[in-house]
C-alpha cells in the first residue's frame, strides 16, 4: 500500500464537513457586511443574516458621501509613488553593497541594518514634527517621503545580488559593460523575481497603513483610505449600513491587486523570511 | 573570416616582466616573467592554488598585480581596463547570463561595443555556424547541456575577434568523452582564428595535447616553460617530472641505483624489473589495465614506483621482492637538496 | 597613485549616488527621530509641544513605574498571548486540513486566504459591526443573546471581561490568511519523501504530523510567530476602531501603543511622556526579539 494523501469514505466527509464549518466561520464576517451594504438603511437591523432586500443606493451614497473615490485616489497616489521609490532606493543602495568597493562600507551597512532593529511606533512621533515644521501636513509628500527607503527592502535585494556568480560579474566586465550598464543588463534582470515580490510587498504596506495617515491628515482632501475609514466610523455611527459599504468598497481594490499579482504573493508575504 | 583586430589592435604577444599578485601574506604569484609569443597556444599548468589562474586573470585585468609589469603587444596594460585590452576570457563556470538567449549571449559583447543590430547578428550567426550552435540560438542557457553552454561561452568569446583568448580551465565541467572531443576543437579554433591562447588548467593530458608550450606553475612560480616534449623530456625539477605523465616519473632516493647525493628519476616506462640489478622492491599491487600492466612497488616507507608491463610478460605478484632498474640513458638526475635537474 | 589604490577609490563617486538617496531617507526619518525621542523622552513640554524643558532622565523611571504604562505593558502582553498561540494553531489546523488533493480544494484555499486582503481598517469595521450592541448583527440574534446576555449589555466590546478577547479576535481574523498562505507554502517545502519514509517506519498520521511535518515546518512557524508577535506589540488600528483603549476607566485595552498616539489617551497631550513611553516599547521589542531568535532558534530545524 502506498502512502496516499487522499482521504476516502468517511474520512473525506469528516474532512470536508470540517472544512465546511471553517470556511463559514471565516466568511461569517465578510457575508454579514456584503448583506448590511445591500439593505435599505431603514431595514438593517431587522433579520441581519437574511438577504431580503436588495439595493445599491447604499454602496452609492458611501462612495459619494464618504469621499471613497478621492481617499482610494490618495492611497494610489501614494503607495505607487512608495513602492517605486522603495524599488529603485532598494536596488541602488544593494548594488552598492553588494557590486562596489568603498570605504566604510561594513559601517554603512551597519547603519542600514540599525534601522531594521527600529519601530515605527517609536519614530512617528518625531517625524510629525519633522513633517510639520517642513510644511509638509495633508501633502502627498508628508504620506509618503519618510518611506521612500527601506533598509529592509536593500537587505532583501542584497541578498540576491550575493547570489549571482562572481564570474558573471567579470565576463560583464570583459565584455565591456560598466557599473550601470551590469545593472540594467544583468543584475536587475536577475532578480526580477525578487523584485515582484518585494513590489507587491512594499505596497501593501503602504496601502495598510494606519497610523502615519491618521497622524498628519487634518483636511478631508488628504485621507488616504484608512485615515478615511476611521472618519466615517466617527461620523455616521447611527448609519452602519453606509460604514458597511464603505469597508467592501475599500476592500475591493486591493483584492484586485492580489488577484492580479497572486504570483507574486507568497514569495512577497515570506520576504520577510530570509534565513541571515 | 575572423580576421582579428576588428575591434581591437590586433597585436598580441604577451610580456610578464616581475608580476606578483599578493592577497595580504599569500603571495598567489610571486615575481613571475614569462613571454607569450604572438599566436601562440600557451598552457600554465599546475595543481590548485599554485597561481596559474590568478596569473591568467592578471593578464585579462581582472587582478590587479601588485608588481611588475604586463605588456600586451608593446603597451603596458598596468592600467588599462579590461575591456580594452583587446582580450576575451571564457571562464571555468562559462558565465552566461542565463535572463538571455544564446544569441543575446553571443551578441551581447559587441551591443555593448556599439555594433550596430546587423553586423551583430551576421557575427552571432557565424560563430554559432563555426560551434555547432545554429539550432540553438532561440534558446536559454538553462535549456543546455553542459558541453553546448561550453560552446556558448566560447561563441561570446570568438564573436569579438579579440587578440588574445583567456581560457580559465573550460573544459573541467564536461564529462571525459566530451572532455577529449572539445579539447581538438579547441585546437582546431586556435588554428583557425591566429590568435593568441592562454589557458590554464591542472591536467596534464589538456596541457600534453593542446598547448605549444607550457609553463609549470607551483607556489605562485613558475618551474619550467617549454614544449610539451621538452618538459616531458627534460624535466626541470623532480615537481615538474612528477606533475607530468601518468603515471608519473619514479624518483628513487639518492645511492639507490647511483652512488652520491643525486635523486634518481626514471618514467615507468623506462623502469624495468631485474633479476639482480638495481633497488629492490616489494610488490604491492598490480593493476591490469588491458593493453598493458602496472606494478606498483614500495621502495621503501616513503617511495613508491610503478613500472609499464605487457600483459603477456612474466608479472610478479603481491609481496614478491624484486629489483627495479632504468637504464644509464634514460635516467634524470635531481639535486636531492634543491630538486633541481643536474646535467 | 598605483592603479590598485586607484581602482579602490573608482566606485566612491558612484556609491555615493546609489546610497545616498537611502541614507539620508533613513537617517532623517528612523535614526534621527530615534535620537530625538530619547532625548524627547526626558523633557516636560506644554501642551502645544512648542516649548519643552529637561526635567532629567528619572522621567523614564517615572514612567517606567507608573501604573498607567505598567498597566499598558500588561494588555499588549495579555493581547500577544491571545493573538499569537491562538493565530498560529488556527494557521497551522487550516493549513493542514485543507493540503489534501480533494475535489474544490482550491475554492476552502481561496477563503481561507480571503482575510489578507483585508486592511486592519476593513477587518475592524466588519468586526464593529458584528460587535456593537447598538449597530451590530449578534445583538440582533435573539437565542444568542439569551445565552450571553453580555452581547447586548454592554457589548462584548465595552465589557471590561470581554473587550480585549473581542479584540483580539477581530486581529486573529485579519490576519489568518497570511498564516495560511505562509503555513500551506511551508506545508509544501516539505520533501513528500520523508512523508514515505515516515510511513514505511509505520508511523500513522499524527506521528507523521508530529515527528515530521511539524519539526520540518520550525523555520516557517518561527517566522510565523515573529510576526505575529511585532503585530501584536504595534497593534494599534483594530483599539482605535473598536475601543478606543477602552472600556473606561479601566482602560482595559489600552496596549503600549495606543498609550503613545491613542487618541483618548491619558498622556495624549504631553510629547515628553509619549516619547518615553515609545523608547521603552523600542527597548521591550529589542529584547523580545533577541529572546525569540535565541530561544526558538535553537530548536528549528532549517532544511539543507
Amino acid at each position: 500500500m502506498a502512502l496516499d494523501t487522499t482521504p476516502k469514505g468517511w474520512r473525506s466527509w469528516v474532512r470536508y464537513a470540517l472544512l465546511i464549518v471553517m470556511a463559514i466561520i471565516i466568511l461569517f464576517p465578510i457575508y454579514t457586511t456584503i448583506v448590511a451594504s445591500l439593505k435599505p438603511g431603514n431595514r438593517v437591523l431587522r433579520n441581519p443574516l437574511v438577504p431580503d432586500s436588495f439595493t445599491l443606493d447604499v454602496l452609492g451614497d458611501a462612495w459619494t458621501q464618504g469621499r471613497l473615490g478621492r481617499y482610494l485616489w490618495n492611497s494610489a497616489v501614494v503607495a505607487v509613488i512608495v513602492t517605486a521609490f522603495q524599488l529603485i532606493t532598494s536596488i541602488a543602495s544593494a548594488y552598492a553593497f553588494s557590486f562596489l568597493r568603498f570605504p566604510l562600507k561594513r559601517f554603512f551597512f551597519a547603519i542600514f541594518m540599525a534601522t531594521l532593529l527600529v519601530p515605527f511606533e517609536v519614530t512617528l512621533l518625531i517625524n510629525r514634527r519633522t513633517v510639520d515644521s517642513l510644511g509638509w501636513l495633508n501633502t502627498y509628500q508628508g504620506l509618503a517621503v519618510p518611506f521612500l527607503a527601506t533598509a529592509f527592502g536593500t537587505f532583501l535585494l542584497r541578498q540576491v545580488f550575493m547570489q549571482i556568480p562572481k564570474d558573471l560579474n567579470e565576463a560583464a566586465s570583459m565584455d565591456g559593460l560598466g557599473h550601470w550598464g551590469f545593472m540594467r543588463e544583468v543584475a536587475v534582470p536577475l532578480v526580477r523575481p525578487t523584485l515582484g515580490a518585494l513590489g507587491l510587498f512594499s505596497f501593501l504596506a503602504s496601502w495598510n497603513q494606519y497610523l502615519w495617515p491618521t497622524m498628519i491628515t487634518t483636511e478631508d482632501d488628504m485621507n488616504t483610505i484608512q485615515s478615511g475609514l476611521r472618519l466615517l466610523r466617527s461620523s455616521d455611527l447611527d448609519k452602519p449600513n453606509l460604514i458597511m459599504a464603505g469597508t467592501i468598497i475599500a476592500a475591493v481594490p486591493i483584492l484586485v491587486v492580489l488577484v492580479v499579482f497572486q504570483r507574486q504573493l507568497v514569495r512577497g508575504l515570506t520576504a520577510g523570511a530570509v534565513k541571515g | 573570416m575572423f580576421s582579428r583586430g576588428k575591434y581591437g589592435r590586433g597585436v598580441a604577444s604577451i610580456r610578464l616582466v616581475g608580476v606578483s599578485k599578493h592577497f595580504g601574506d599569500v603571495k598567489a604569484v610571486d615575481n613571475v616573467s614569462l613571454d607569450i609569443a604572438d599566436r601562440e597556444f600557451m598552457i600554465l599548468l599546475g595543481p590548485s592554488g599554485c597561481g596559474k589562474s590568478t596569473l591568467l586573470r592578471t593578464i585579462a585585468g581582472l587582478e590587479d598585480p601588485t608588481g611588475g609589469e604586463v605588456y600586451i603587444g608593446d603597451r603596458v596594460v598596468n592600467d588599462v581596463l579590461p575591456k580594452d585590452r583587446d582580450v576575451a576570457m571564457v571562464f571555468q563556470s562559462y558565465a552566461l547570463y542565463p535572463h538571455k538567449s544564446v544569441r543575446a549571449n553571443i551578441e551581447f559583447p559587441l551591443k555593448v561595443r556599439g555594433v550596430d543590430k546587423v553586423e551583430r547578428a551576421e557575427a552571432a550567426n557565424q560563430a554559432a555556424e563555426v560551434l555547432g550552435l545554429t539550432p540553438y540560438l532561440d534558446r536559454k542557457p538553462g535549456a543546455l547541456s553542459g558541453g553546448q553552454r561550453q560552446r556558448v561561452a566560447l561563441a561570446r568569446a570568438i564573436v569579438r575577434r579579440p587578440a588574445v583568448f583567456c581560457m580559465d580551465e573550460p573544459l573541467s565541467n564536461l564529462d571525459a568523452k566530451l572532455r577529449a572531443e572539445t579539447r581538438a576543437e579547441i585546437v582546431a579554433l586556435h588554428h583557425r582564428l591566429e590568435a593568441t591562447f592562454v589557458y590554464v588548467t591542472h591536467d596534464q593530458v589538456e596541457a600534453m595535447t593542446m598547448g605549444t608550450r607550457i609553463a609549470v606553475m607551483r607556489d605562485g612560480v613558475i618551474e619550467q616553460v617549454g614544449s610539451p616534449q621538452e618538459v616531458y623530456d627534460t624535466p626541470a625539477s623532480v615537481f615538474v617530472a612528477q606533475f607530468i605523465g601518468t603515471p608519473p616519473m619514479n624518483i628513487f632516493p639518492a645511492g639507490a641505483l647511483e652512488p652520491g647525493n643525486l635523486l634518481v628519476g626514471g618514467r615507468p616506462e623506462d623502469t624495468t624489473i631485474t633479476r639482480d640489478q638495481g633497488v629492490a622492491a616489494t610488490v604491492v599491487l598490480v593493476e591490469h589495465l588491458g593493453h598493458e600492466a602496472q606494478v606498483v612497488c614500495a621502495v621503501d616507507d616513503h617511495t613508491r614506483a610503478i613500472v609499464r608491463m605487457n600483459p603477456s610478460d612474466d608479472l610478479p605478484r603481491n609481496g614478491d621482492t624484486v629489483r627495479l632498474n632504468v637504464p644509464v640513458e634514460a635516467r634524470h638526475r635531481f639535486d636531492s637538496a634543491s630538486g633541481t635537474r643536474v646535467d | 597613485m598605483s592603479g590598485a589604490t586607484k581602482r579602490r577609490w573608482r566606485d566612491v563617486p558612484l556609491a555615493a549616488v546609489m546610497l545616498g538617496p537611502s541614507l539620508v531617507v533613513l537617517v532623517a526619518f528612523v535614526l534621527y527621530p530615534l535620537g530625538r525621542a530619547v532625548w524627547l523622552g526626558q523633557q516636560r513640554c506644554n501642551v502645544q509641544a512648542t516649548k519643552c524643558r529637561s526635567v532629567g532622565w528619572g522621567q523614564y523611571t517615572d514612567v517606567l513605574m507608573s501604573n498607567e504604562f505598567q498597566s499598558a505593558v500588561w494588555v499588549t502582553v495579555k493581547f500577544a498571548l491571545i493573538t499569537v498561540p491562538v493565530g498560529l494553531a488556527l494557521g497551522i489546523g487550516l493549513a493542514v486540513l485543507a493540503d489534501k488533493h480533494m475535489r474544490h480544494i482550491g475554492f476552502f484555499r481561496t477563503v481561507f486566504s480571503s482575510t489578507v486582503a483585508t486592511s486592519v481598517a476593513v477587518a475592524s469595521l466588519m468586526w464593529l459591526f458584528l460587535l456593537q450592541p447598538s449597530v451590530g448583527v449578534l445583538a440582533n440574534i435573539g437565542w444568542l443573546n439569551d445565552i450571553f446576555p453580555v452581547i447586548k449589555e454592554p457589548g462584548l466590546l465595552n465589557d471590561k471581561g470581554t473587550a480585549l478577547s473581542s479584540v483580539a479576535i477581530s486581529s486573529i481574523w485579519a490576519n489568518l490568511g497570511f498564516t495560511f498562505i505562509i503555513i500551506t507554502a511551508g506545508l509544501q517545502g516539505i520533501p513528500r519523501e520523508l512523508q514515505e519514509s515516515a510511513f514505511v517506519d509505520g508511523a500513522g498520521g499524527w506521528r507523521r504530523f508530529t515527528n515530521v511535518t511539524l519539526p520540518l515546518l520550525g523555520p516557517t512557524l518561527l517566522f510565523t510567530t515573529v510576526v505575529l508577535t511585532s503585530r501584536a506589540f504595534q497593534a494599534y488600528g483594530e483599539i482605535d476602531l473598536l475601543t478606543n483603549g477602552g472600556p473606561v476607566p479601566q482602560q482595559s485595552t489600552t496596549t503600549v501603543t495606543y498609550l503613545i498616539y491613542g487618541s483618548s489617551s491619558i498622556i495624549k497631550s504631553n510629547e515628553g511622556l509619549k516619547a518615553a513611553v515609545a523608547v521603552l516599547l523600542f527597548v521591550i521589542l529589542l529584547g523580545l526579539s533577541a529572546l525569540q531568535f535565541r530561544g526558538l532558534g535553537k530548536r528549528v530545524h532549517y532544511g539543507s
